[in-house]
């Protein structure tokens, strides 16, 4: 295996990996994508069934499963865009309106 | 642990910059997850390409790597016959848009059929060049407002009806081809899943809602991914060694009517502005109908 880090090269005095190869490592979680959003999603916990539609269908994949079996939203990620609202089969989310 | 029958862990990670509501992205977490661990993912230029890896980021927790807009299949071969060599059993999965797979990378991916590599080739067709500003593609559907098929006085946007790739790719001989939309996600899982596990060239078209290009809220892209299969638009069937399997809809005369489906969409709008342009609904449907037809004679004759 070649190791990336040890042949790097300078252009434009940035240092970057031959071939740009970068370490599969999803670090586009440095970005937080919550700040596009202009709707907010607020889940009902006592409705939720925890069936995990809106952990399967969510494009960001910034749902996750709680301990006691039902899902909560990454709001550091979510842009809103209110599928999870849309597709909940018991209707526990909602969407509501940003605000400063 | 599994949820609905898809694995928890995610290969596609948060953070990337697809537009909200976006269908493409649903469809690669689920292509990831059908992946696994043990796979190297090729990718084509496109939307998904673009918003997954601004460098020096990337969404990606698998091995993966980019060509040129048409290439992807050619890549996937080469990495194939390496992998052959050493006699190492990881999956090779090819990833496109509608247009690197119907259009620019057509060649590449019908050459790498013909030779019968072992890999999967997976395209998530949102039915335009969305990624350059909503360009009409060879899968662009009939009747489909895109920038380059305008809608006006003279047009009805889009005049010629999509390429039937899932067939020409079961032409080649492939083994496994098959049509899913992320409307029907867990089975949509299942079909990417038997085409990564089944050996030789497979082929799993994914039809793939995308909100800026076709004009639609953001919160509807499941549901019309969904309204796309009910209404026949989309049927979601199996080539399996060359016989077809019909999955839905079953029944074509509770199909849902076509008008539900193109009125959620705004590339539809000037089928409905000022007035009902009820000729051209009509030929579609009765297109849509005929298509559902021959499926199930195919399949009623075992073919």
């Amino acid at each position: 295996m070649i190791d990336f880090e040890k042949v790097k090269l300078k252009v434009n005095d940035k240092e970057i990996t031959i071939g740009c190869v970068l370490e599969s490592n999803g670090s586009t979680a440095n970005l937080k994508t919550g700040a596009w959003r202009s709707k907010r999603p607020v889940v009902d916990f006592d409705k939720c069934i925890g069936c995990g539609t809106c952990w399967m269908l969510c494009p960001e994949g910034c749902i996750s499963k709680r301990e006691d079996g039902k899902f909560e939203i990454d709001l550091d990620y979510c842009k809103g865009c209110g599928i999870c609202a849309n597709e909940c089969p018991v209707k526990c989310i909602k969407m509501i309106m940003e605000e400063k | 642990m599994a949820i609905m029958g898809l694995p928890e862990e995610e290969y596609f990670s948060y953070g990337h910059r697809a537009c909200a509501g976006c269908g493409a992205a649903t469809a690669l977490r689920l292509i990831t997850k059908a992946a696994g661990r043990n796979s190297i993912l090729v990718e084509s230029t496109g939307c998904i390409e673009v918003v997954s890896t601004p460098y020096p980021e990337t969404a990606w927790k698998l091995p993966w790597i980019h060509g040129a807009f048409e290439n992807a299949a050619s890549i996937a071969s080469g990495i194939e016959a390496a992998l052959k060599y050493s006699g190492e059993n990881t999956k090779v999965i090819a990833i496109g848009g509608d247009g690197a797979t119907y259009d620019i990378g057509f060649g590449h991916l019908s050459g790498a059929f013909e030779r019968g590599h072992d890999f999967t080739y997976i395209c998530y067709d949102n039915e335009a060049y969305m990624n350059t500003g909503i360009q009409r593609s060879g899968s662009t559907p009939y009747g489909a407002y895109t920038t380059t098929s305008p809608s006006g006085k003279k047009s009805i946007g889009k005049e010629e009806w999509k390429k039937d790739l899932v067939h020409i790719l079961a032409a080649h001989g492939s083994p496994y081809v098959a049509n899913a939309s992320i409307g029907y996600a867990t089975d949509a899982f299942k079909k990417l899943k038997t085409a990564i596990e089944t050996e030789g060239p497979t082929f799993v078209n994914l039809f793939a809602t995308c909100p800026t290009g076709w004009r639609s809220a953001t919160e509807k892209s499941i549901e019309i991914a969904k309204l796309a299969v009910d209404t026949g638009v989309c049927p979601l069937y199996e080539i399996i060694d060359g016989k077809h399997k019909l999955g839905r809809p079953k029944d074509i005369d509770k199909l849902k009517p076509l008008e539900e489906y193109l009125k959620l969409q705004g590339r539809y709008r000037h089928l409905f502005r000022p007035e009902k342009n009820k000729e051209t609904i009509e030929f579609m449907e009765n297109r849509v109908r005929k298509n559902l037809e021959n499926l199930l004679k195919y399949e009623e004759c075992g073919l």
